[in-house]
């Protein structure tokens, strides 16, 4: 895309966070999407494009009643909504439509109108993955670790560190789940999940959602909100099977994704005040500041050691304590994206002074899929 | 094994040449007849150069460990702890698979030990290819 030309103008997540049993899965949408909509004083017939995962753009634009002249149903997992951003920002630069909403919500803990998780006995990771007893994203996800660990020289503490530097940030977060501190001990005394995870490094299971506004930086500020541009853009795919995965010290995904969005952006990594790397395990942090180019290979757990991405560091990250201690629903892209629009409006309550420059950076499936979007608060 | 929560294969015509080999005690892997490529998971290409041209044979069953979890929230019928593992064959290809015939511990557990196939029953039809240590005695 070409950087600064489309901003975010409307951003909010669910009323409510946590535990929502009152609530459908389409309903948290919609929840997040009126609240997004109040943010900038809009309502669904000022919407002409929509875009989502977990549910259908078709169900969205009528459960809201939104006629749109563009639909991107784009479902890669967590990150689908980074690239629902870039998409967006394509379609609003070809003229294809000119405020676009784009929706997360999901029923993560209570499985309210979520449908059943199931899979298809016959796709390639039916056949060769799912008869050995996987239970889920702890067990398939977390598979590459042991390899990374042993290749690249991280060790259990430096992996159980994470966790602890984030849950720093969270204490900062009134809506965040987790708040009280935790140490490297508290994190490998904790219940064994799939050896070497345990539980808190695990993600959180938990109810919400959260939705965007996007329009052209020509209109952005019409709103009564801070415009947040949109600045770079990368997005990529590599498998649906973790045991297929090229290189489980790198993600594939990650690097195509991130240099991209860099090259785009045309700013070094020096030059990045805050960043968000999905995390559904501890370890994604870790494959996301390599993969990125934020350190080189096999320094990420020493940088998160050394306290760089911790308050009062060099590049604070997953300043809302991120999926291990804020909230992770399933597809947790969308929390990530919200918080580095609140630092680009300077309403975090972790807030960064001065940031001026976010990278947010997603995953999808189990390293299947990546989306990065680069945001700036200064008008191009 | 009736009460045991096993998630089984429903094999498409481009993968019943695998669990054909399976059921005769093979582990069939296919190769490239233009650029020699080994690969898995099946598909009636090669994914290196897109060639056609491609044909099934019988690969050594040699493998080593190289990344696994050792899961502890156990499936109905299954003896947690058990690991979750990737193999890489000698021939190159990695497949998911389970390490059996071995204590369940990372100590026990070392990435690049070497293990060989073992062919496990799972239905009327279905067998999985299982990794053991390579010369043990299951």
């Amino acid at each position: 895309m070409k950087p600064g030309t489309v901003a975010i103008v409307g951003a909010a997540e669910t009323t409510e966070l946590g535990r929502i049993p009152n609530l459908s899965m389409l309903g948290l949408h919609a929840d997040a999407a009126l609240n997004a909509m109040n943010d900038m004083g809009i309502g669904p017939k000022d919407i002409d494009g929509v875009a989502t995962a977990g549910t259908s753009p078709t169900d969205l634009a009528h459960y809201l009643g939104i006629t749109p002249t563009w639909a991107d149903g784009t479902a890669v997992g967590g990150c689908s909504f980074m690239l629902h951003v870039r998409h967006a920002a394509a379609a609003i630069n070809e003229g294809l439509c000119t405020t676009v909403l784009i929706t997360h919500g999901e029923s993560g803990k209570s499985r309210v109108g979520s449908g059943r998780y199931g899979g298809n006995s016959s796709s390639l990771a039916g056949q060769f993955e799912a008869p050995y007893g996987p239970m889920g994203p702890p067990t398939m996800f977390t598979i590459p670790v042991l390899r990374y660990m042993k290749d690249r020289g991280l060790t259990h503490e430096q992996l159980a560190n994470v966790a602890v530097v984030q849950r720093e940030w969270a204490a900062m977060h009134p809506r965040a789940t987790f708040r009280d501190p935790i140490t490297i001990d508290d994190v490998l005394n904790s219940r064994m999940i799939a050896y070497p995870f345990r539980l808190l490094q695990c993600c959180l299971v938990t109810d919400g959602g959260g939705a965007l506004i996007m329009t052209s930086a020509e209109r952005a500020k019409d709103f009564g909100t801070k415009p947040v541009y949109i600045v770079g853009t990368g997005e990529s795919v590599e498998t649906p099977m973790i045991s297929q995965m090229a290189d489980f010290t790198s993600s594939r995904a990650f690097r195509v994704s991130g240099n991209k969005a860099f090259e785009e952006a045309g700013i070094s990594r020096s030059e990045v005040d805050h960043l968000m790397i999905y995390d559904a395990f501890a370890h994604l942090p870790i494959f996301g500041l390599e993969d990125l180019g934020f350190v080189g290979p096999g320094e990420a757990g020493q940088f998160i050691m050394e306290r760089n991405t911790a308050p009062g560091g060099v590049l604070p990250m997953n300043t809302n304590g991120g999926g291990l201690s804020y909230m992770h629903s399933g597809m947790y892209g969308m929390y990530a994206l919200q918080e580095s629009v609140r630092q680009m409006r300077g309403t975090s309550p972790a807030q960064v002074d001065g940031a001026k420059l976010s990278v947010c950076h997603g995953v999808g499936g189990m390293f299947g899929a990546s989306g990065t979007i680069i945001m700036s608060n200064e008008a191009p | 094994m009736a009460d045991k929560f096993q998630a089984l294969p429903t094999p498409t015509p481009e993968t019943e040449h695998f669990w054909a080999g399976t059921r005769e005690g093979q582990l069939r892997l296919q190769r490239c007849q233009r650029c020699n490529h080994s690969y898995f998971p099946p598909r009636p290409f090669c994914p290196e150069c897109a060639c056609r041209e491609v044909e099934v044979y019988p690969a050594s069953g040699r493998a080593t460990l190289y990344s696994y979890v050792i899961n502890h929230r156990a499936p109905k019928g299954w003896d947690a702890p058990y690991s979750i593992a990737v193999v890489e064959l000698e021939e190159g290809p990695r497949m998911m698979s389970n390490i059996i015939g071995i204590e369940q511990t990372p100590e026990a557990l070392t990435l690049d030990m070497a293990l060989e196939v073992s062919f496990e029953q799972a239905s009327e039809d279905i067998f999985l290819p299982k990794f053991k240590p390579a010369g043990g005695s299951l």
